[in-house]
């Protein structure tokens, strides 16, 4: 699959997970240190599985691989993640 | 799967089972569908939701949609158009019924979504159907008595294809519709048909000077173009919220 979308789209497969919003968690850039709200990310590869892509420098920030017995989150390419309380 | 059973904790991913409770036909491919959802708890304009469809063999398919409502409440209002290669959308539009039981979880997301605590100037850009999030904002906007300035430049192929198009041909005080065709124009329309351009975006939009807030939904192609522009145009980057949608 070639044409991507973007983080919006993490919101529902992220909520089997976490409580947070991921759309409006920021993280840094592994790769070129520019933080941006997960929204502003490129994603390839939905539905069942996610490569996050920085909409700066295209590193991958997160991996997200779902199967039907679980989940595999990969996320190496973010320094961190602030998440609004 | 007991993570999402209906007897959950209450998280937002938990799956509800909605009934339809009416259909109305946008366009020869695009249906309004409207869903109560016990327990929805109302939504945020631009907010989404997925539906999840499971085939008797077990195989399930999940896809977003944008809710073209906002507000309190557990009855949402959804519009779909389909898309030929889609797994989903062909059934949402051909085969569902009223009455019928469709899972959803939601709402969802919080960042391409407008409020009416905000009094700035808003720009709603949408290609076909991305109107669906700018709606529930335009209905939050009207329905609030809010005097923020809208504007919405909706592209879409011809005047057929629109969505929601009477309620747009008779728009509020506080906001101005230009219509972008890119197939066919009506005629007498003075814009020959095409895609939007950066002069579309400078003609119609708010001025980069005046700060306001754009949203830009549809699918990729048109969201990157749209973006590209208005930040050529001098809008600061973090003013641009966009949605970008595949095929579903």
């Amino acid at each position: 699959m070639t044409e991507h979308v973007d983080g919006n789209a993490l919101a529902g497969p992220l909520s089997d997970l976490f409580t947070f919003d991921p759309t409006t968690a920021s993280a840094r850039c592994a790769g070129c240190g520019d933080v941006s709200v997960l929204a502003r990310a490129m994603v390839y590869g939905e539905p069942d599985t996610f490569v996050v892509r920085c909409a700066h420098c295209d590193d991958v920030l997160m991996t997200i691989v779902q199967t039907r017995d679980r989940f595999c989150i990969e996320l190496r390419g973010m320094t961190w993640l602030k998440i609004p309380r | 799967m007991t993570g999402t059973s209906e007897a959950g904790d209450g998280r937002i991913g938990n799956w509800k089972v909605g009934v339809v409770t009416s259909i109305r036909r946008e366009s020869a491919s695009g249906r309004s569908i409207t869903i109560d959802v016990p327990r929805w708890g109302g939504n945020i304009a631009g907010q989404h939701t997925d539906v999840r469809l499971t085939a008797a063999n077990g195989y399930t398919a999940v896809r977003s949609y944008s809710v073209a409502s906002a507000g309190a409440g557990d009855r949402i209002e959804l519009a779909v158009d389909r898309l030929p290669t889609g797994e989903v959308s062909p059934y949402l539009v051909d085969t569902l019924r009223e009455g019928d039981e469709l899972e959803l979880r939601g709402p969802l997301g919080g960042w391409f979504v407008w409020t009416p605590q905000q009094t700035e100037s808003v720009q709603l850009i949408g290609g076909g159907s991305g109107i669906v999030p700018l709606m529930a904002m335009i209905r939050s906007h009207e329905a609030s008595g809010s005097t923020a300035p809208f504007r919405l430049l909706y592209s879409v192929r011809t005047p057929l294809d629109a969505f929601f198009r009477a309620e747009l041909e008779s728009p509020s005080a506080n906001l101005e519709v230009t219509w972008i065709f890119t197939r066919g124009a009506p005629s007498g329309w003075s814009r020959p048909a095409g895609r939007i351009t950066a002069a579309d975006l400078e003609a119609h939009g708010f001025p980069a000077a005046l700060s306001p807030t754009v949203f830009v939904c549809g699918p990729t192609g048109f969201v990157e173009t749209v973006a590209s522009a208005l930040v050529a145009l001098g809008h600061e980057p973090n003013r641009v919220k966009t949605e970008r949608f595949g095929g579903a």
